[in-house]
């Protein structure tokens, strides 16, 4: 496996890790306080639609020419990538607060408990739409990294494999531990994902436009530094500015 | 109509996010890349330098904001 397809896979697996954990939190709640059955037709629901996405955008991606592709897919990963960063740098420093799901399990399970019940479709409706927005939202994310990472590299399947890997690892854990994954550094997560889009983007992006990398593929490494090292650069200056931690709530 | 606008709204919030002065700014980046490798300027150092701009302004005006 080259060093591309391994930050490749790496990257759709961490972040769907990681949004799989948020979802868990919602999917669990719901299946505690409602039932189990209309949570997981909620989340079957919404995979079913995410496979659909990926299943339709994808074959499409990869007719357009590599080089236009990259320059347009590079532009998005590099936007969407400093969107992750930027939010994890700014909890990193403790300008935001950090994500905690025990307490976002509690308000869950508080609001689901004074929910009126509505039975459509014979399915307790507030718990089916809770659980497919909480895992559509948080897959699309997911299915929108795999399509744009896998089109660059020309091979969808592979970000898809490290995505499903993470979604099964989570759901494992989730029946095991039956509880929210609070324990899941979520925030470094989020954090070495925005590093590998915001690094790809830049390579894919420049290249897309026709700039020649020194040494080629091996650039990717130094740009990779320097977004690793930009990055800590900046959580140690706003560190710095920002002494009192931001209350760990809520993203 | 409403929906449209609900999904265009969907789409801005999830690509762009609440900085849209990054999004401007990448593509902004990537035109001038493109601008300088057909004046056959070595441009690889130029996105580096951008992004490192853009992240650095974006976090500053959130900080700014906050304090």
């Amino acid at each position: 496996m080259t060093t591309t397809a391994l930050f490749l896979v790496l990257a759709a697996f961490l972040a769907s890790a990681v949004e799989m954990v948020e979802a868990l939190t919602i999917v669990l709640a719901m299946g505690v306080t409602r039932g189990w059955r209309s949570a997981l037709i909620g989340v079957a629901v919404a995979f079913a639609a995410l496979a659909a996405i990926v299943g339709l955008a994808g074959p499409l991606l990869l007719l357009i020419p590599i080089a236009i592709l990259r320059v347009v897919v590079g532009g998005l990963l590099l936007i969407f990538g400093l969107q992750w960063l930027r939010k994890a740098i700014l909890r990193a420093s403790g300008f935001k607060a950090l994500r905690d799901e025990a307490a976002l399990y509690q308000q869950e399970l508080a609001e689901s408990r004074h929910a009126a019940t509505e039975i459509r479709a014979g399915m307790d409706w507030y718990a089916f739409t809770l659980c497919f927005k909480g895992v559509f939202l948080e897959g699309l994310e997911v299915a929108f990294i795999v399509l744009t990472f896998g089109s660059s590299h020309g091979s969808i399947s592979l970000a898809a494999f490290g995505a499903l890997v993470a979604f099964v690892l989570v759901a494992i854990v989730g029946v095991l531990v039956h509880a929210p994954l609070s324990r899941v550094p979520e925030n470094a997560m989020k954090f070495a994902v925005g590093v590998m889009l915001t690094t790809f983007g830049i390579f894919w992006g420049a290249e897309g436009v026709g700039v020649a990398w020194p040494g080629e593929t091996i650039s990717l490494l130094g740009v990779l530094v320097f977004v690793v090292a930009l990055s800590f650069g900046l959580v140690a200056v706003l560190r710095g500015q920002h002494q009192v931690p931001a209350p760990a709530v809520e993203a | 109509m409403s929906y449209l606008l609900g999904f265009v709204h969907f789409w801005y919030e999830f690509i762009v996010g609440d900085d849209w002065t990054v999004a401007i700014g990448v593509v902004l980046a990537l035109i001038a890349t493109a601008i300088l490798v057909r004046f056959e300027v070595p441009a690889w150092w130029f996105m580096p330098v951008a992004v490192a701009f853009l992240l650095f302004g974006s976090l500053w005006r959130v900080t700014r904001q906050s304090h």
